[in-house]
């Protein structure tokens, strides 16, 4: 029963920490208890406290949800360097990033959770429970994906943390099968995501083939940044090896990146303005205003300017070797591509709707709070793990025989 | 020891500020709130409608009826009346006769029991359009004429098509909406989850959404239902038109096609060959919203005057 002994140290270990940790974690679950109080207002009253409305059906949640699965899939970006090219530096730091992934997904549930009307219902979507209209439904797609993908991703890092934590080799035959599994299921999540809006030929704004590689691309940008940063956090306040080599090798891949999802934005603004067709309108929404409504405008190229800035600063990275630059790119990336991916997209999505109607959609408080809580969530989540993965790497937390 | 001194003093002052702004942020959950009280097990385990051998949909509809009237304090008849055998309804629209009235859009909301308060529900949007091409962008959704019909206008009503190749019922992930055998493209309200993404691949926006408790004034109420549709609906659930399932099919008209002042809705059987509606689409100019979609709609358009 190691495994036990392995578990109840866990959670000693993350009840242990000095004042900045308590701080940290006091203010995620104050938010969450703020979040939980709008969520049971919501739940109380209604989807009508939200400000979506027929016209606009999703919202902030969706939007939300979509850019994590971005993040959850950059994983990969770790996952192939580490197990695959066997790159030392990126290798000790691992973990972290398939944590980071796990704590995605369950910040991707959330989002869903919280956008479904009837949570009490929820047990209609497990398969075995319910009934999933597999292979129809590209929703039903989606909770497959999600929940192979959030299971490889618990297994993975707990068994190697467990097995540092008693001090053993990790059996290879047991966890690398998973580990290469993961890759193709980490670039299948996204894929699988922009195909719930894609194959929508109500929504010509999405309807596009250009979607799941633009998806991709940028969450090959989104993810790494908050990965670079969240490690800086960490090996300042924890005792752990990561490398700045490491990190500039996740920003390299990340210029790429950029590159290609400027160009396949690109791409998808010429189609649309050369072709002019009536389906220009969600763009043209979007980009510039339609029939005096603009809400999004400042949204968006708030994103390009940031994207495009995050760009050359990462393209100057190759010579000038500066952590501040790459950081002010990462931060530049996480606000471009979550706007891009979300506000961006999602909702234009649906303006001008299908009978040519515009109605105006910017979150309500309420779905502001309940989507802080579940990053908080997420936050949180994440905090307990990477700690306990720290712990035992650095031998704090082994197992002892009494 | 002066180190774990430190700590547990760092611990306690956290816990006293963490469980006083936790109480307060919580403070309104003591209250009961409607998701806890209007729990109801039978409805939380109640199986999918399709799933339901007949016994099970009779106990069902007993429920219901005992519920409604709990609810509603009126004897209410839920039905799950069957679709008829060799019968796939159609509807066709003559667009040379709309004289936008709306008559049709209200009679819609008494008979299917739409929600009127605080989220107003119809589920027929008549369009208007300035003599001229069909552009959706340039109608106008809301327009509050004095008499109608007016001069240089022409109106368009929609509602839900009901698609041989329906958008909505491929996306449902959970298979709480189906196409029935007589065409009728209904919904399971006790069994959908709300994700909304019907919504999503609906073109027509023939689906709405109860973002809240739906409001009635109860002598309002059509006590007549049937289960896939007109029955008193909950909140946060997706609902639409049924060519009023619990009249058509005993063989009566929707309430659409009834109260029409001037004859522009024909409603009726797209198997029998004698019916109007299969008259109207072999002799007159015909066509479907979007066709490019390859949905394949049973409602048509047309122009005879």
């Amino acid at each position: 029963m190691r495994f036990v002994r392995f578990l109840i140290d866990s959670i000693k270990e993350t009840l242990k920490g000095g004042p900045l940790y308590y701080a940290w974690m006091a203010f995620l679950l104050i938010i969450m208890a703020f979040a939980a109080r709008s969520y049971i207002y919501q739940l109380d009253n209604g989807l009508i406290v939200t400000n979506m409305r027929d016209q606009v059906s999703w919202g902030l949640y969706i939007a939300n949800f979509t850019f994590m699965v971005g993040v959850a899939a950059a994983a990969v970006l770790l996952v192939v360097p580490a197990y695959i090219y066997h790159f030392q530096a990126i290798k000790e730091i691992v973990i972290l990033g398939e944590l980071l992934a796990f704590s995605a997904i369950v910040m991707c549930l959330g989002f869903i959770v919280v956008d479904l009307g009837r949570p009490d219902r929820f047990w209609h979507i497990i398969p075995g429970l319910g009934i999933l209209n597999f292979p129809d439904s590209m929703l039903s797609w989606d909770v497959v994906v999600l929940n192979g993908y959030l299971l490889l991703n618990t297994f993975i890092p707990i068994y190697l943390i467990y097995k540092g934590y008693v001090n053993e080799e990790p059996n290879k035959k047991l966890y690398l099968p998973f580990v290469l599994l993961s890759i193709p299921w980490a670039v299948s999540i996204h894929t699988v995501t922009a195909f719930l809006y894609n194959p929508l030929p109500a929504r010509p704004f999405w309807n596009a083939a250009i979607l799941a590689p633009r998806f991709l691309a940028s969450a090959f940008c989104s993810g790494p940044a908050l990965i670079i940063l969240i490690f800086q956090i960490i090996r300042k306040f924890a005792n752990t090896k990561v490398q700045d080599v490491a990190l500039f090798k996740i920003a390299e891949i990340m210029a790429y990146s950029m590159f290609f999802n400027l160009f396949l934005f690109g791409a998808e603004l010429f189609k649309e303005y050369y072709s002019a067709t009536i389906h220009l309108a969600p763009m043209e929404y979007l980009m510039q205003g339609l029939h005096g409504h603009n809400a999004l405008v400042p949204w968006i190229w708030t994103a390009i300017a940031c994207n495009v800035t995050a760009f050359i600063l990462f393209l100057l990275l190759r010579n000038i070797r500066s952590v501040t630059m790459m950081n002010i790119g990462c931060v530049l990336i996480i606000i471009g591509v979550w706007i891009e991916k979300g506000m961006g997209f999602i909702i234009p999505g649906f303006i001008p709707d299908t009978l040519g109607e515009i109605y105006e959609y910017m979150p309500s408080s309420t779905e502001v709070m309940i989507s802080l809580g579940v990053v908080a969530l997420g936050f949180f989540v994440y905090t307990i793990f990477a700690r306990i993965a720290i712990s035992v790497n650095n031998g704090k937390l082994k197992y002892q025989k009494d | 020891m002066k180190e774990n001194k430190k700590i547990s003093f760092v611990r306690r002052k956290f816990l006293k500020t963490f469980t006083v702004a936790a109480a307060a942020a919580l403070a309104p959950l003591a209250k009961a709130n409607s998701a806890v009280k209007d729990f109801d097990f039978e409805d939380f385990v109640q199986k999918n409608f399709k799933e339901m051998t007949p016994k099970e949909v009779e106990k069902l509809l007993k429920r219901l009826e005992k519920k409604y009237k709990e609810k509603y304090g009126r004897d209410f008849v839920v039905k799950a009346t069957p679709p008829m055998e060799n019968v796939e309804f159609g509807y066709a629209l003559n667009l040379s006769k709309c004289i936008g009235c709306r008559r049709c859009v209200y009679a819609c909301v008494k008979e299917n029991n739409l929600s009127r308060k605080p989220y107003q529900i119809h589920y027929i949007r008549v369009m208007r359009f300035k003599n001229g091409p069909i552009d959706l962008e340039k109608s106008e959704h809301y327009y509050e004429s004095e008499r109608v019909p007016e001069k240089g206008y022409f109106y368009v009503p929609i509602q839900c098509q009901q698609c041989r190749k329906a958008p909505c019922v491929k996306a449902c992930p959970i298979k709480a909406t189906w196409t029935e055998k007589d065409g009728i493209v209904v919904v399971d309200y006790n069994w959908c989850i709300a994700c909304r993404y019907c919504m999503a691949a609906c073109p027509y926006m023939g689906r709405r959404f109860n973002w809240a408790e739906p409001e009635i004034p109860v002598e309002e109420l059509n006590t007549n239902t049937h289960y896939l549709g007109n029955r008193p609906r909950m909140k946060n659930v997706v609902e639409k038109c049924t060519f009023c399932i619990q009249k058509s099919r005993e063989g009566r008209y929707p309430a659409c096609v009834e109260i029409c002042p001037v004859g522009a809705r024909k409603f009726g059987n797209l198997l029998d060959p004698n019916s109007e509606v299969r008259r109207i689409i072999e002799t007159k100019r015909i066509f479907r919203l979007k066709e490019d979609l390859n949905t394949d709609p049973r409602f048509f358009y047309f122009f005879h005057s």
